[in-house]
């Protein structure tokens, strides 16, 4: 199990050229497209089995982002592909430059767990519109979504330049072995160590997709509905993807301490309107993937000021691999809880005096994928986007920046680098080739040695773009050396 | 032992220290203002303006650098590095507005660039001024701090670049530390939040090893064997002054970009070697060893290694001009060599000297298979008057750059990113790819608290289901649709 031939045979299909015509690569998009409007009952079944998700929330969260993403790459991808001119100083006359986007070859793209059909298929979609071969490797982790892709793929796209390889850890190392032209990995902080060192050893690119944790500043709002709004916003980011499985779902939310108890009612209250009295039974949040997964949330709550600081919720059923969406007050900050990404249920709520103190609050810890803000104070807008780094920064909504084609999506930091979606996930899987044409007439006698003064004048005033100079020069400039 | 004076070492501590303090600085927020960076840049600028003589005398005593390329190659093209961000920084640190659409209507968005942090420049010997300052001129016009550890294999020019930028940059901000393998280790032991490298692979995959452990994003600068194709029906007289001007007009072949060998047509290959021959005798004179505009090998270490890729046996004999040598001078003459064997030494490393091997075929055509078949170089050159060459050369070679109808200018054109693919690096600079290099480009979403879809909450319905197809494709008639059933 070295997977040295299957790479052989993509690259090789790669080097007949076939992957780089537009319509080979709009086929593919489309066929993805026909694959999932005609297993969309499969995928939702497989989304229920390994992470008991809703359909709505199946298809909100990943047929719809893969269906948005594979529009959106055929509406474009021609005008993607065109070259673009680059400007070439007159200095270089005649010359003209360009850039050329071409593709980078075979590309190995790691989804996770959590969203394991639109992690997969919406890298696949960039790395088949920018006309790479590829292979992907499934979480094994959601293993009903993996078979499901290694079925169908092989039926609806091109067999001799998609493969889908499953497995688990050791299939990974295997993968990492060879050498690829780019690494896509989306997952935690330190298999992105591991996949990125790997790289490392072929010198081959990377685009490292991690979480970190994503803080929600919530400031005053005077308009109650406004802040209903907001409040509704923060529970829709904290238990609508995966039940907190996410990497840009709400880790913690930070308010000043007086607003603190209004903000709990409130959570308390729209948990109970989307969730119902009994979340178990209602079965709208996704469950916990597994039990090693349930096993690191209860250790969480071990620590027993953690535990007396929930104000809400806390209980789980091991069964059912269930934790219902629960809140805590204050927990101490060199708790677990606050100091690793929760990626679950809990939603920890941080008090400060001021609000102005989130900033250093969260400048003192990494960099996180996305940070999010509730305000309307616009010097305060300026002051977070300035003053913190983040991945990308949401003010008054939770989660729809990932929906936004037009904005790079990716981490900083800890939090990973590299984007992707919409043309980001082209250039991703690109090369941008730069050239320069030139003729062979027009000589600039200077460039060439023997060097002299007369050579070195020259050229300085080249240098400067002093074109006048030049000209000048050129005219007392009689004998050529 | 004792009685003995503590040295002053830098090692990981040292390393640690410097690296903390810089945060330090960059956490104030000292190098965000676009006044701080216009400042460094021209500081910058005035370095090289005040000491030119000595740039050139140190680049003279590092590679015996003739004083014009030192100029032209080395210190003209940073300082047009300098003026371009300095005319275009304004544009750059602009945020930029994008469109949204209606899936978060009413919302709008920019792409807000913001320093990466610290970042770490390691850069080379070969253009020692060059690849350790334009990478600095990026990462300060990026808003960044930055530790410069230039190659010491040019010592004279390293400790030149420690002295000029202690004097003239904000050293709070900018620092140089010399050194050799140790001090580039205790250095890659910290977390940066970039490292640039310049150099070549061996040395790019400990750095990216390195990155890995703090998940740093790098730029690597490397190398390759960049091929020159040479098509017959040419201005054989042009080519051959931009083939030398580009191999032994750059370091005497010790650049990156140099070609670094020449594939032509078995039928051309004479006329090719004539040409290069006697613009070779008119640049050069007929004792090359003696000419004053030819660099010298480094060191004795680098003139060992060529001079084993001369002397392999099935190569010796290819030798159609020059070959000749001095070792106390450290010099080697310009040398072509003729259809040596494919699996010489010489053709199975990035040669990085005054030797040129070309490489005949049948049809010029078979020149990509030659080209295909290595690994992915820096940059590739085509001498052609035929159009549908130029095409299948642009399609069919994957290089960093392309050059046609002539050699290495695409360094000197800010608008084109420069970087390597493959074996021949990660990233591009130049221009804006400089700033772009250091910086992150943060997405920014504004949504106001109106236009909240009921669709995207729980309890979940078929109706909802609909409305949110809709919404999430972006087509209004699916909306109105999905509203009215």
């Amino acid at each position: 199990m070295d997977f040295l031939r299957e790479i052989q045979e993509l690259r090789q299909f790669f080097r007949s050229g076939r992957t780089r015509s537009v319509a080979w690569r709009k086929k593919q998009v489309k066929a993805l497209l026909q694959l999932i409007h005609d297993n969309e009952q499969a995928i939702f079944e497989a989304l229920r089995q390994d992470l008991g998700k809703h359909p709505v929330e199946a298809y909100r969260d990943e047929i719809g982002v893969v269906e948005k993403s594979a529009n959106n790459s055929l509406n474009h991808v021609e005008k993607w592909m065109a070259p673009r001119k680059s400007h070439v100083p007159f200095l270089f006359f005649p010359a003209k430059g360009e850039v050329i986007s071409e593709p980078l070859g075979v590309v190995l793209i790691f989804s996770s767990w959590n969203f394991p059909i639109s992690l997969a298929l919406d890298p696949l979609i960039g790395a088949i519109s920018a006309g790479n071969a590829v292979v992907l490797k499934p979480s094994e982790q959601a293993p009903a979504c993996s078979s499901l892709l290694a079925k169908t793929i092989p039926h609806y796209l091109d067999p001799d330049a998609i493969k889908v390889i499953e497995g688990g850890a050791d299939v990974s190392e295997q993968l990492l072995l060879q050498r690829w032209d780019k690494i896509f990995f989306t997952g935690s902080s330190r298999v992105a160590s591991i996949v990125m060192t790997a790289a490392a050893k072929t010198l081959t690119p990377v685009t490292l997709e991690l979480g970190g944790k994503c803080p929600a500043i919530l400031d005053s709002l005077s308009s109650p509905s406004e802040l209903k709004t907001a409040v509704k916003r923060i529970v829709g980011g904290k238990w609508g993807p995966c039940s907190g499985q996410a990497c840009i779902a709400v880790d913690y939310v930070l308010v000043e301490e007086k607003f603190a108890p209004v903000l709990i009612e409130l959570l308390k209250k729209f948990i109970r309107r989307f969730y119902g009295d009994n979340p178990k039974e209602s079965k709208v949040t996704a469950r916990i993937v597994n039990k090693q997964h349930f096993q690191r949330l209860c250790n969480l709550l071990k620590d027993p000021l953690v535990v007396n600081s929930i104000v809400h919720g806390g209980s789980v059923d091991e069964e059912e691999l269930f934790i219902e969406p629960t809140i805590l007050l204050d927990p101490p900050l060199d708790a677990q809880i606050m100091t690793e990404e929760i990626f679950g249920p809990f939603l920890p709520v941080i008090t400060v005096n001021q609000i102005q103190e989130s900033i250093e609050f969260i400048n003192s810890r990494p960099k996180p994928l996305t940070l999010y803000a509730f305000t309307k104070d616009e010097t305060f807008k300026r002051k977070i986007v300035s003053e913190t780094s983040s991945g990308s920064v949401s003010f008054n909504d939770t989660l729809v920046h990932f929906l936004c084609e037009t904005l790079p999506f990716g981490g900083v930091g800890q939090s990973g680098f590299g984007r992707y979606h919409g043309k980001y996930s082209f250039d991703t899987f690109s090369h941008e080739k730069a050239i320069l044409h030139r003729k062979l007439f027009l000589e600039i006698e200077p460039r060439y040695p023997p060097w002299n003064q007369l050579k070195m004048q020259f050229l300085r005033l080249a240098y400067r773009l002093n074109y006048f100079g030049i000209l000048l020069f050129l005219m007392g400039f009689r004998r050529r050396n | 032992m004792a009685g003995e004076e503590p040295k002053n070492v830098f090692d990981a501590e040292a390393a640690s220290s410097l690296a903390r303090e810089l945060r330090g600085t960059f956490l104030s927020g000292k190098t965000r203002s676009y006044e701080w960076r216009v400042s460094q840049l021209k500081a910058l600028l005035k370095l090289v303006d005040d000491n030119e003589q000595e740039i050139v005398d140190a680049l003279r005593s590092d590679l015996s650098k003739p004083p014009m390329e030192s100029v032209v190659c080395e210190i003209g093209l940073l300082k047009n590095s300098c003026k371009v961000s300095l005319r275009e920084l304004k544009h750059w640190m602009k945020p930029e507005k994008v469109k949204t659409s209606i899936t978060t209507f009413p919302s709008s968005a920019e792409i807000v660039p913001e320093p990466l942090g610290v970042a770490l420049v390691i850069s080379a010997w070969n253009y020692p001024i060059l690849l350790s300052l334009d990478p600095v001129v990026g990462a300060i016009a990026a808003g960044n701090a930055v530790v410069l550890k230039p190659s010491e294999i040019s010592p004279a020019t390293s400790s030149l670049l420690a002295k000029l930028l202690g004097k003239y940059m904000d050293n709070s901000c900018v620092r140089v530390v010399e050194g050799a393998a140790d001090e580039t280790t205790a250095l890659l032991q910290q977390k940066w939040d970039k490292i640039f490298y310049t150099g070549n692979a061996r040395i790019g995959r400990t750095v990216m090893t390195a990155a890995a452990k703090h998940l740093t994003p790098v730029v690597l600068e490397l190398g390759g064997k960049s091929p020159a194709v040479v098509d017959s029906n040419i201005n054989i007289k042009v080519a051959s002054r931009r083939i030398i001007a580009g191999k032994w007009g750059c370091n005497n072949g010790q650049a990156c970009i140099s070609p670094d060998y020449i594939i032509t047509t078995k039928d051309y290959a004479p006329k090719l070697v004539d040409a290069l021959k006697t613009e070779l005798e008119t640049f050069y004179g007929k004792n090359p060893l003696e000419s004053k505009d030819l660099s010298r090998i480094v060191n004795s270490n680098h003139f060992g290694r060529l001079t084993k890729l001369l002397d392999e046996d099935k190569v010796s004999g290819k030798i159609v001009y020059g070959g000749e040598r001095d070792e106390s001078k450290l010099m080697i003459a310009p040398t072509i060599l003729l259809d040596v064997p494919r699996n010489s030494l010489i053709m199975n490393e990035e040669i990085f000297g005054p030797l040129l091997p070309i490489i005949t075929v049948d049809k010029l055509e078979e020149s990509f298979d030659v080209i295909n078949s290595g690994t992915k170089p820096l940059a590739a050159y085509l001498f052609t008057n035929n159009k549908k060459l130029k095409e299948q050369f642009a399609k069919g070679i994957s290089a960093g750059g392309l050059v046609v109808n002539d050699t290495t200018l695409h360094l000197a054109v800010h608008t084109l990113p420069f970087g390597g693919v493959g074996e021949s690096g990660i990233g591009a600079y130049h221009g804006k790819f400089s700033f772009d290099a250091f910086t992150h480009k943060k997405a920014v979403l504004y949504r106001s608290f109106h236009g909240d879809a009921a669709v995207r909450y729980p309890p979940y319905s078929y109706m909802k289901l609909r409305l949110m197809k809709a919404l999430i494709g972006g087509s209004i008639n699916g909306i109105i649709r999905a509203l009215f059933g």
